[in-house]
């Protein structure tokens, strides 16, 4: 199976990266948005879905700082 | 005898082997090294190891060496994290909280004011609560974080170690914390370069009090 793992600083945490891309947008005429936060997004294949949670705990997100969500995509 | 773990992508390590010179007897250990016999403190050095891919010291977390470091710590062994080195024992667990961007997301690179917060550490033993020694920062993720609730903990259990220096907090971090240590205090990671001031010519040495320090209980017997 093919898997997308969304990673986001956890609700709360500051993220000086959302906050960047956040006050370039007026600039541009984008005036209307909000909350920006910046993550990552990694992609993977793997033969057995039922690791997936235990890898994200343990290497693909900090869950001290950061929430993940796995998403099956074929 | 200090060994100096160095990584793919460690740059400060020589500076570290240097500074422990400057106090005792060091050598440099490869990651790939499995075992730390002879060693009697050990430095994790700053710089970027495996790149800073996916999060500062996520990856070198899982580096042979890395498994000697943790049976060392649990036996009581001193350790001191650097900068990357901090960041890389954080995310072993081997202390506590994660390192975030810096608050103004720029890449720091000043001297700063340190305040010794707790004297018992493996590497503040011997210095006074509220001694100042200025020492250099430089880096791009080095806000300290742990929920409120961990912070309250650490402080109470004096395992707040270095706070910056009034209105000198370079990045951010939760309640001006520089540096912490584990529960027993022989486990330490701070941001700032202690290695980096180990000679007046640079501008200070107040650095080389925390690998003096541990240098009087690492002495062989």
């Amino acid at each position: 199976m093919k898997a997308r793992v969304l990673i986001r600083p956890k609700k709360g945490i500051l993220d000086p990266q959302g906050k960047a891309v956040e006050r370039a947008l007026p600039a541009l005429g984008f005036d209307s948005v909000r909350d920006v936060r910046v993550g990552r997004l990694v992609e993977l294949e793997a033969d057995d879905a039922s690791h997936l949670g235990e890898l994200c705990e343990k290497l693909l997100a900090n869950p001290l700082i950061e929430d993940y969500e796995i998403q099956e995509i074929g | 005898m200090f060994g100096v773990l160095q990584f793919p992508g460690s740059c400060d390590e020589r500076d570290a082997l240097a500074a422990c010179e400057r106090v005792g007897e060091a050598r440099m250990v490869w990651h790939e090294k499995t075992s730390l016999e002879g060693i009697d403190a050990v430095v994790v050095p700053g710089g970027f190891s495996y790149g800073d891919y996916l999060r500062a010291g996520a990856i070198a977390r899982f580096a042979p060496a890395m498994d000697a470091v943790r049976e060392f710590a649990e036996s009581g062994g001193p350790v001191l994290g650097i900068c990357n080195g901090f960041q890389v024992l954080c995310e072993a667990g081997l202390l506590p909280g994660a390192l975030l961007p810096n608050d103004g997301l720029r890449f720091l690179c000043r001297q700063v004011d340190l305040e010794v917060v707790s004297t018992e550490s493996a590497f503040t033993r011997g210095l006074e609560v509220g001694d100042r020694l200025s020492v250099p920062v430089k880096h791009m993720t080095g806000r300290y974080f742990a929920p409120p609730g961990t912070l309250d903990e650490l402080e109470a259990r004096g395992q707040v170690v270095l706070r910056y220096a009034p209105a000198q907090n370079p990045n951010g971090s939760a309640r001006d914390i520089a540096g912490v240590s584990n529960e027993v205090g022989n486990v330490v990671g701070l941001m700032p370069h202690p290695e980096h001031a180990v000679d007046p010519l640079t501008g200070s040495d107040d650095g080389l009090k925390l690998f003096a320090a541990v240098a009087k209980t690492a002495a062989p017997a």
